[in-house]
This record gives C-alpha cells, sequence and structure tokens, in this order.
C-alpha cells in the first residue's frame, strides 16, 4: 500500500473535525517501527484526536492514515495495536482479574497473557479486587493492562502515567522502553515534559501543527535550552514572533 | 461475529451481576411480590385470574428494559464500548452478548414469578403454565433490544430514565390490560396495534383463555419487533465517533 516496511504509522494531509473546531489540519506524521515517540503538548492541542485517528474510533475528514500499511482502523489491525484512552476505560463492578479475561477472550489471547498483564503493570496483589474500589492509579493501570493483553505490535497510550508515583512511573517507562526494544511501536501523550525525557523522539504538538519534531538533545541544542520544558516554551516564542513578523 | 466473543461478553455481563446481589434479589423478589400484592387487591377472585398473565408480560419486558438501557448507556460513557470496538469485537457480538445474558435472568425471573402466581396463589390460566414463561421471556428479550437502542439517545441516566415513562407507559395503557383493545375509542384502537406490548399481552390472555393456545402469532410479532429494535441499535453502535 505504499508504506515501506518499517513504517508501523503513516499520517498524510491528515485533517480532523470536532464540532466547530479544526483539531488537525493537513497534519502529517511518520512513525518507524520498534520506536518510542512521546506526543507532547498542552491539553486541546490535538495528541488525543491524533491518537484517536490513529485507533482508528476517530471520524476523519480528510487525508490518509496507515497502521502497519492498513488504513487505520481496519479489521486486520483490530488486535495488532493496543489503545488506552486517558479516562480508564474497564469495568469498575469486575475485579482486575475478570476485567482482563474479559478483554483478554475478545482478543483471543491466550490465558496466561492475563496474569502476565496484571504483573506488567504490578497488580499482582489487587488482582482480586473490584476496580471500582481501586486508587485513581491503580484503576488506570487496569486500564493499561488490557492494552498489553495479546502482544499487540503497536501501542498507543494516551497519558498513561497521570496521576501515577514518581516510582510507578519510572518502572512503567522502563517497561515501555523494553517493549520498544522487543519490536512493539509505541506512542506516548503526555502534557508533562519532564517525561519527555524518556522518549528516542519527541513530536511537540500545538493548536493542532507540529512544532517541533526530534531527539531531545537535538532539540536542546537547537533551542539552547536545558530541558524540554523550556524547549518547548522557547519554540512557542520563536512561533508567535514570526506569526507576528509577518 | 465470533461466538467466542459474543458468549464471553454474556459470561461479562452476568459476572457484573454477580457482584450487584441487591440487584439479583430485586430482580428475582419484585415480581413475586408484586404479583402477590395484586392477589391481595383482588381477594384472589376472578380478576387476579384474569390480569395475572398480563403482568407476567409486562414484569420482565419493563424491568430488563430498565436494567439493559442504563448498563449500554454506561458502556457508551465510560469507554468500554469503544474499546471493544477498537478490538475485534463485531456490533451483533455486543448486542447478543447482552441479549443472551439477559434473557437468561429473565428466564429465572419468569420461571419464579410464574411458580408463585401459579403454585403460591392459585392464579388460574386456562392454558399451561411453561407458555406463559416462555412468552415472558420473548417480552424480557423485547425489553433488552428496546433498552440497546434507546440507549443511544439518552447522555446520563437521568434521560435514560426518562425513557420509562415516555415510551413503556403508553404502552402499558394501549395493551388491553385496562380497556380491551377493540374497545379502545377512536384512533387508539390502531395505535395499539402498532405497539409490541400489545401482542405480547394477547399472547397472555390468550394462554388465559384457551385450552390449547396458539400464540405462534403474537409471539412472531413481539420477536420481529425485537430484530428491528436491534437492528436499529447496531446502527447506533459506531466504530468512528466524532
Amino acid at each position: 500500500m505504499g508504506t515501506a516496511p518499517d513504517i508501523a504509522v503513516r499520517a498524510r494531509g491528515l485533517r480532523v473535525v470536532r464540532g466547530e473546531r479544526t483539531v488537525l489540519d493537513d497534519f502529517d506524521l511518520e512513525v518507524r517501527q520498534g520506536t518510542l515517540t512521546g506526543l507532547l503538548g498542552p491539553s486541546g492541542s490535538g495528541k488525543s484526536t491524533l491518537m484517536r485517528a490513529i485507533v482508528g474510533v476517530q471520524k476523519v475528514a480528510g487525508g490518509t492514515i496507515e497502521v502497519l500499511g492498513q488504513p487505520a482502523g481496519s479489521k486486520p489491525l483490530r488486535h495488532r495495536v493496543g489503545y488506552v484512552t486517558q479516562s480508564p476505560s474497564v469495568y469498575g463492578d469486575l475485579t482486575v482479574r475478570q476485567n482482563l479475561w474479559y478483554f483478554a477472550k475478545v482478543l483471543g489471547a491466550p490465558s496466561t497473557d492475563v496474569d502476565r498483564a496484571i504483573e506488567q503493570v504490578d497488580l499482582t496483589s489487587h488482582a482480586h479486587q473490584l476496580v471500582g474500589r481501586l486508587s485513581g492509579g491503580q484503576h488506570s493501570r487496569v486500564s493499561l493492562a488490557t492494552a498489553l493483553l495479546g502482544e499487540p505490535e503497536v501501542l498507543v497510550l494516551d497519558e498513561p502515567t497521570v496521576g501515577l508515583d514518581p516510582v510507578l512511573r519510572v518502572e512503567l517507562w522502563g517497561l515501555f522502553h523494553r517493549l520498544a526494544e522487543s519490536g512493539v511501536t509505541l506512542l506516548v501523550s503526555s502534557h508533562v515534559m519532564d517525561e519527555a525525557e524518556r522518549c528516542e523522539r519527541l513530536v511537540l504538538l500545538r493548536e493542532g501543527a507540529v512544532l517541533a519534531d526530534d531527539t531531545l538533545p537535538d532539540l536542546l541544542a537547537r533551542t539552547g535550552t536545558a530541558d524540554a520544558e523550556q524547549a518547548f516554551l522557547k519554540l512557542i516564542e520563536r512561533a508567535d514572533s514570526e506569526v507576528k513578523e509577518s | 461475529m465470533s461466538p467466542r466473543i459474543t458468549i464471553a461478553t454474556s459470561a461479562r455481563v452476568l459476572m457484573q451481576l454477580r457482584h450487584d446481589p441487591r440487584t439479583i434479589a430485586m430482580l428475582l423478589v419484585v415480581p413475586s411480590l408484586l404479583m402477590s400484592l395484586l392477589w391481595w387487591i383482588y381477594d384472589g377472585g376472578r380478576m387476579f385470574d384474569l390480569i395475572g398473565p398480563a403482568l407476567l408480560a409486562i414484569f420482565p419486558f419493563l424491568v430488563m428494559f430498565l436494567v439493559t438501557s442504563i448498563a449500554t448507556l454506561r458502556e457508551r460513557t465510560t469507554g468500554t464500548l469503544e474499546r471493544l470496538l477498537a478490538m475485534p469485537t463485531g456490533k451483533l457480538d455486543f448486542l447478543l452478548g447482552y441479549a443472551l445474558a439477559f434473557g437468561a435472568v429473565a428466564l429465572v425471573q419468569a420461571t419464579l414469578t410464574a411458580t408463585v402466581a401459579v403454585g403460591l396463589l392459585d392464579m388460574r390460566a386456562t392454558g399451561p403454565t411453561w407458555i406463559l414463561v416462555a412468552v415472558a421471556v420473548f417480552d424480557a428479550l423485547l425489553g433488552v433490544a428496546l433498552g440497546l437502542f434507546v440507549s443511544a439517545f439518552a447522555a446520563t441516566e437521568f434521560q435514560v430514565v426518562q425513557f420509562m415513562p415516555a415510551l413503556i407507559l403508553p404502552q402499558f395503557l394501549l395493551c388491553g390490560l385496562l380497556v380491551p383493545r377493540a374497545e379502545l375509542p377512536g384512533i387508539l384502537e390502531p395505535i395499539s396495534d402498532v405497539l409490541p406490548l400489545s401482542y405480547a399481552v394477547d399472547a397472555m390472555l390468550e394462554v388465559q383463555a384457551v385450552a390449547e393456545p396458539s400464540v405462534a402469532g403474537d409471539v412472531a410479532v413481539v420477536v420481529g419487533f425485537s430484530l428491528a429494535l436491534l437492528a436499529l441499535g447496531a446502527a447506533t453502535l459506531r466504530r468512528r465517533t466524532p
């Protein structure tokens, strides 16, 4: 389908309109397989919309978006792409284990995946508790575990570490890196800039446009800043002054 | 469509119910209590024999409508429906999963209510009791189908509950229980002809009156309505949303 074999996600001229607002317009993006890409930007910048388009649950007004060489959301992709929404989408009135049992059945994943995924998000000691009674951070980890079932080739994670304590965040980023090393393509969004430092590639979004697409060291060198947050502010400053000049 | 996903969905819905013993108790006990109240009101007389079977049709319809519409609304608002549809779940898997699970609950509910009505309260129907139960289960499935469909038009649980007086009560008033359908004034009779609950109650009245009742026609209409509502419900399940 015109996509190089090592490209996991390719968006071309993508346009998404939600209500009155054009969230993404003529948007291009390419993500190579087996990489960990951080999608950063303030809330409302279009991160979630882009992720929804990649998973194929977003109505698209124009352009194309392909995942693993297939149109996003098409049938053969539905068990190859894992997706975690910002607000956890699991059943509060089931236990952790029951939730994962059900989603594993839906995916046709082996039942051994259930315990593995629970362990990966460090919830083994809570496996038999009702999800509705867990803390916010634990709740969202159940949602994350669901996306780890059945060995997906592409993982689209919308703010998976929000509300988690620092230790757990480090652990999860470790997991994301191990997954990327094993060949999984990860797209992780965050509005916390310090998380940027854990990604090999950073895509900074602002108002539906790519403000920067770089590795962290290059980004810092280019902006003459010391961390991702300053770099981001600097880029916004530059973009705004360019608009004023023209 | 995949039998594996359909059956897993039914099992999951029943598991959710199992964590909610209060709802189970209400589902199973309340219809029997209402039946007993009816018996008391009419002092166990002839009117109880006449109205009892019709009520056996209305309970499961009403209860399953409420339970299903709220359960599906929750799936829509918490994002679990979106997640399922982004996975290999087919729309039919989702719909049939719910229908199977709540159909099973309705079977237990109707059996229990009919047993109490016939065994304990001595309700006399001319036809066989098992047909009463069978018709009640089809009415429950009608309630499930209507609930699945209606949940698409509600954004909150407050709204979905309002569909009960809006969609169920008129059917109750026109189903022939208060005034025989043939005696309804003016345009009300043809209106009652296009409401599914009318056929459910017709079937029950037939079992009440006739030793060898022929309910196939009425049941076919109820099933037809259910299938049409399921098809409409499937159309409201969108994989891609704006």
